[in-house]
């Protein structure tokens, strides 16, 4: 029953092996088509017979973004049952999400989570017996692309959607209000003010957009929070990772009373890094929220790194942070090996069963080491996260996209002086995409927003 | 009630309760399909009334009437009958929501409608109060009315409005009766209850009526009919209906209306928590209105005559529940009002009425086979929403005992749809009341279309006649066959081609264009073009009507047929009614829950069940693939 094109990447993304994009649907042969070019450059997909590797590049307003092998599996006799293309490259992370976007450019649409295993199974592809196992993805899935889309907003851009979402549903109850009681609200003149807004609403999605282009909707990359004692030198640590004095650094325990987040890259890795309060028992109210935070971030981090001072004795808060990264991937620095030394690598290394690395932050020694540890880590498979954030990005620039789409219809509408009933059409279509970006439906807001704005009624 | 001496006194196809808005959709449609019917109501004398304004229509609930109209209803045939005033509301807007309202002469539209009941056959009229409803094995079998009397039957329409242990309230004046002193139904619903049937209390009210001769109508601005109306009903022209109209006048409240509100809120029984029930937010007292809205300086007050041989003005916009004494001095401080003599005080009604979550689609109960309902029983508000479900109810009560299939009518088909699938669904925590903002399509959901979209489903029903029928397809034809040579005419940029299009501020022509192109012109229309249009055969207006909105909208028109498309997909894929959403070990708890209670026909349905997600609906796929593959 579905018959629109879908596209996602298949494979964990890491800058190591090779990425594949899929994409299923009756455009999938037409998309490639539009975006392969052959070694000889004569080459049509679509002509190809099914079941074939080709090798070529793809290609974007006639520029190569990368070489690759494009796998061509006609319907029904695919995954899916309908016709697949896989194309394999090899250009790393950033080139593979260049090269979903261009897909999705071209007419595909993101897939919803667990759509090509639901696509398969309902197109008969997968056994009966996998049923359950199929429900089961699709639920997991779904939940882990809410949480993970929630979580990874970037904060302000979920405080601009809503503002923006308000306005509009606004500017649709009003338009509604009147129609509804022609002989108490007046839309003359309205349109001029509805233009009004709707230009702003969409100077702040193109910007949104424009800085989704550099990845930045929501945060992809590996939770890593940096935690440790006060005073440990962590935001030293975040410092020499960055090259900058991003954090304040001071000799006072207890300086960095919030988290700081910050994205590096080590060797292609992307880290969203957050630079925590220190953990310690604390009476100071403002620092205790930051341990608190700091706390989750443990939980929700895809990696640990701890900060141990060596230059004092191991103590209680130690040992609570040890106790918080038992089960966690984690890599232990420990830090100020230029001072006296007071804890050895061998003695933490037995408490905690972790890699330990002697570091100084402020003699920038042992961080190539550091690095190296991370590298191995990611390549070898030992620390991973999450590879529905790209696709869940897919789906929101997509979903801001065609939010401005609706929105540039309204303002064609005002300037067509069409009436103002079509206008809360497509407005109502840009208040609906933006929702889905913040895990909202619409149930009931416009009645709602109608009744508690506008007086109406006999 | 078990005191009183059972017997049986006669037996039915179907019994209706209740002889209102509803129930005289009901009883007719079940009795002009040939059943044995009988409709109860609680005094001769109040078959259709209109306890609360003197109108028919308004914004979408106009859409509701031609829809009732296009099925084969009787509420648009009546208010044509009966209308003293005549208005096209939001002419100046797009079609989807142009809207007809007509002032009714009430004591006419009650004495009509009931004169069409007396005049039908198969049907039975009858006061009295049904107090039990009687079922076996979860199932119909007949009614018990006050005196003893059963009426065994097959099927059971329930519209009781506002009568299931009404009250009436203003300040501390407390009447336990229906609208305008009517005896209230005190009894049903405990027998209701038994049958298992979750039962709510709402609220509605209605204002004061005052004496025409005590008004000072030079204060006020006269509101006049349209010169030419448009009938409700697409068996009439408008040349048949035509007549001399009245006028309604408009004033205003003012700040010495407020301040004697304000300073009297604590007598209201709402705010004194006197009135339990709840109340529509789109039809507020003005108390609430003064309270919520404080930064408005006045508020409309429509005043609206209650019929040509009364003379009572209905007092639109000031619906109150304040003491007595209170509307005295309130009314009287409205511009016009000054000596207004008040004929009936305003008051607020609370009623038992059903959570409409327990109804399936076709409107009867999902653990009562043969039990259906309609109308302001079923927790909506209005006249129309009351006839729309009360004809559905009627349809398909009389269809069960038939044997045949049951009619639903769907979202994409009508407002009628909307508002039994909202009632249905997502359930309703104050009288439901239709809007045009409720339509998701309503660009197809015209008033003008409504004969297209449901005239077949009447005729296949039963209740529209063969030569009804042909007519429409015959306007169907001339609307395709215009539409077509609209499109297929080329226009070249001759001169005067030019001079038209010069004299409607519409940029000229530089090269050749058709005509439909020109009437896509927001300054042009298929009438403005008829001088360019040499090879025009004058066709009637409402063809003229179609082709110009086809033609003009085409765009947008196409883009949401196909939203329809997409939604009737998911519509079509209908869910087996002995799914056990329990075995159904993905969904999550709350989806499982809802379904469970909703029990969605289709697919469609469940997806807009508040709390089911787009995952669960996967999964639902995903299992009933399961289902029918195994």
């Amino acid at each position: 029953m579905n018959t629109d094109t879908i596209a996602a990447i298949a494979t964990a993304v890491s800058n190591a092996g090779i990425s594949i994009i899929r994409i299923s649907g009756e455009d999938a042969l037409s998309i490639i088509d539009r975006i392969y070019l052959s070694k000889g450059g004569k080459k049509k997909i679509s002509e190809v017979n099914s079941h074939t590797v080709h090798y070529g590049y793809i290609i974007e307003n006639s520029q190569v973004v990368d070489e690759a092998l494009v796998l061509i599996m006609k319907g029904p006799n695919s995954y899916t049952a309908e016709d697949v293309v896989e194309i394999q490259c090899h250009g790393g992370v950033v080139v593979t999400k260049r090269i979903l976007d261009i897909v999705i450019k071209q007419g595909a649409r993101p897939a919803e989570p667990g759509e090509f295993t639901k696509r398969a199974f309902l197109n008969g592809r997968i056994d009966l017996s996998q049923a359950e196992a199929v429900m089961d993805v699709i639920n997991a899935k779904n939940d882990y692309a809410l949480k993970s889309s929630i979580k990874q907003l970037q904060g302000n851009l979920l405080s601009k959607i809503n503002e923006i979402r308000k306005n509009i549903i606004r500017d649709i109850a009003f338009i509604e209000a009147a129609l509804d009681d022609p002989e108490h609200i007046s839309l003359d003149n309205f349109s001029e003010e509805l233009l009004t807004h709707v230009s702003e609403s969409k100077i702040i999605l193109e910007k949104l957009l424009s800085s989704s282009d550099e990845g930045r909707i929501l945060k992809e990359g590996i939770n890593t929070a940096i935690i440790g004692k006060p005073n440990a030198g962590k935001s030293s640590l975040l410092n020499v990772l960055l090259g900058e004095e991003r954090a304040i650094v001071t000799d006072i325990a207890g300086t960095t009373r919030d988290t700081l987040e910050e994205s590096i890259n080590i060797a292609g890795i992307g880290l969203n890094i957050i630079d925590t309060a220190g953990i310690r028992k604390t009476s100071d109210i403002v620092e205790q929220i930051g341990v608190s935070k700091a706390k989750k971030w443990i939980e929700e981090a895809d990696l640990v790194i701890y900060v141990v001072d060596a230059s004092s004795e191991l103590d209680v808060n130690d040992r609570d942070i040890i106790s918080l990264i038992e089960n966690k991937k984690a890599i232990i620095l420990l830090n100020k090996i230029d001072l006296n030394i007071k804890v050895k690598e061998e003695e933490i290394r037995n408490i905690t069963g972790k890699d330990v690395i002697s570091i100084s932050a402020k003699e920038k020694l042992g961080i190539d080491q550091f690095k190296d540890t991370i590298m191995h880590m990611f390549f070898t498979g030992n620390i991973d996260f999450n590879d529905e954030i790209y696709i869940t990005n897919a789906r929101h620039k997509q979903a801001i996209q065609e939010s401005l789409d609706s929105l540039e219809q309204v303002v064609r509408s005002i300037k067509d002086q069409m009436p103002e009933d079509f206008y809360s059409i497509d407005l109502m279509s840009a208040y609906e995409r933006l929702g889905t970006i913040i895990g909202e439906s619409i149930e009931d807001d416009l009645v709602n927003t109608i009744f508690s704005e506008f007086c109406m009624g006999k | 009630m078990g005191i009183r001496m059972a017997y049986i006194y006669e037996s039915y196809d179907v019994v209706v309760v209740g002889a209102g808005h509803a129930g005289c959709e009901a009883a007719l449609a079940s009795a002009r399909l040939g059943l044995n019917t009988i409709v109860f109501t609680i005094s001769m004398d109040s078959v259709a009334l209109m306890p609360c304004n003197p109108n028919v229509g308004g914004s979408s609930k106009g859409h509701l009437v031609r829809e009732i109209d296009a099925l084969g209803g009787e509420m648009g045939k009546n208010i044509d009958k009966t209308y003293i005033q005549s208005k096209m509301l939001n002419e100046s807007k797009g079609p989807a929501v142009h809207s007809l309202r007509a002032q009714a002469d009430k004591m006419e539209y009650s004495r009509t409608m009931r004169g069409v009941l007396e005049s039908t056959d198969n049907l039975t009229l009858k006061q009295g109060e049904v107090v039990e409803i009687l079922s076996e094995d979860g199932k119909v079998t007949g009614v018990k009315t006050y005196s003893g009397a059963i009426y065994p039957c097959k099927a059971v329409v329930l519209c009781t409005g506002t009568y299931l242990k009404a009250r009436c309230i203003y300040g501390d004046v407390s009447n336990y009766t229906g609208p305008n002193g009517l005896s209230a139904a005190n009894y049903l619903t405990e027998s209701l209850k038994n049958l298992g049937i979750e039962m709510f209390r709402f609220k509605t009210g209605t204002p004061a009526r005052i004496d025409k001769r005590s008004i000072d109508f030079s204060k006020m601005i006269e509101q006049k009919g349209d010169d030419k109306i448009v009938p409700f009903s697409f068996t009439n022209t408008a040349e048949d209906i035509q007549k001399e109209q009245i006028s309604c006048w408009l004033t205003y409240t003012n700040e010495q209306t407020h301040e004697i509100i304000r300073e009297n809120l604590d007598r209201s029984p709402i705010y004194s928590g006197a009135i339990e029930g709840t109340g529509p937010r789109y039809c507020p007292s003005i108390e609430d209105k003064v309270v919520r809205f404080a930064d408005k300086e006045r508020h409309q007050v429509f005043i609206e005559p209650e019929g040509n041989y009364t003379n009572e003005m209905y007092i639109g916009g000031m619906s109150s529940s304040l003491p007595e004494d209170v509307q005295y001095k309130m009314y009287r401080s409205v511009a016009g009002l000054e000596n207004a003599k008040i004929v009936r005080n305003a008051y607020a009604i609370e009623y038992d009425c059903i959570n409409p979550m327990q109804l399936k689609s076709t409107l009867e109960f999902k653990n009562v086979k043969g039990l259906f309902s309609g109308g302001q029983f079923n927790g909506s508000s209005g006249y129309e929403e009351a006839a729309a479900q009360g004809l559905i109810a009627g349809i398909n009560a009389a269809l069960k005992v038939l044997n045949r299939e049951q009619v639903v009518i769907d979202r994409s088909s009508a407002y009628i749809g909307v508002l039994i699938d909202d009632l249905v669904t997502k359930g309703t925590r104050e009288p439901y009341r239709m809007m045009t903002s409720r339509a998701e399509y309503r660009l197809i959901l015209r008033q003008d279309n409504a004969d297209s979209r449901l005239t077949k489903i009447g005729y296949s029903i039963g209740l529209i006649s063969e030569e009804r029928y042909q007519n429409l397809l015959n306007k169907e034809k001339m609307i395709q066959d215009e539409i077509l040579r609209l499109e297929n005419t080329n226009i070249g940029a001759t001169k005067d081609v030019q001079e038209i299009l010069d004299k409607n501020n519409s940029t000229l022509l530089k090269s050749g264009t058709t005509l439909a192109e020109l009437v896509r012109r927001p300054e042009l229309s298929y009438e403005i073009v008829k001088g360019i249009d040499k090879k025009r055969v004058d066709l009637p207006d409402d063809v003229k009507e179609q082709v110009n909105i086809n033609i003009k909208y085409d765009g947008y028109i196409k883009r949401q047929l196909k939203q329809v498309e997409q939604f009737k997909k998911l519509e079509n894929k209908l869910i087996p009614s002995d799914i056990d959403y329990n075995n159904i070990n993905s969904l999550r708890n709350e989806a499982k829950q809802k379904l469970v209670s909703v029990k969605p026909l289709s697919v469609g349905q469940a997806s807009r069940i508040s709390g089911v997600s787009p995952a669960d609906i996967s999964v639902l796929l995903v299992y009933l693939e399961q289902l029918r593959r195994s």
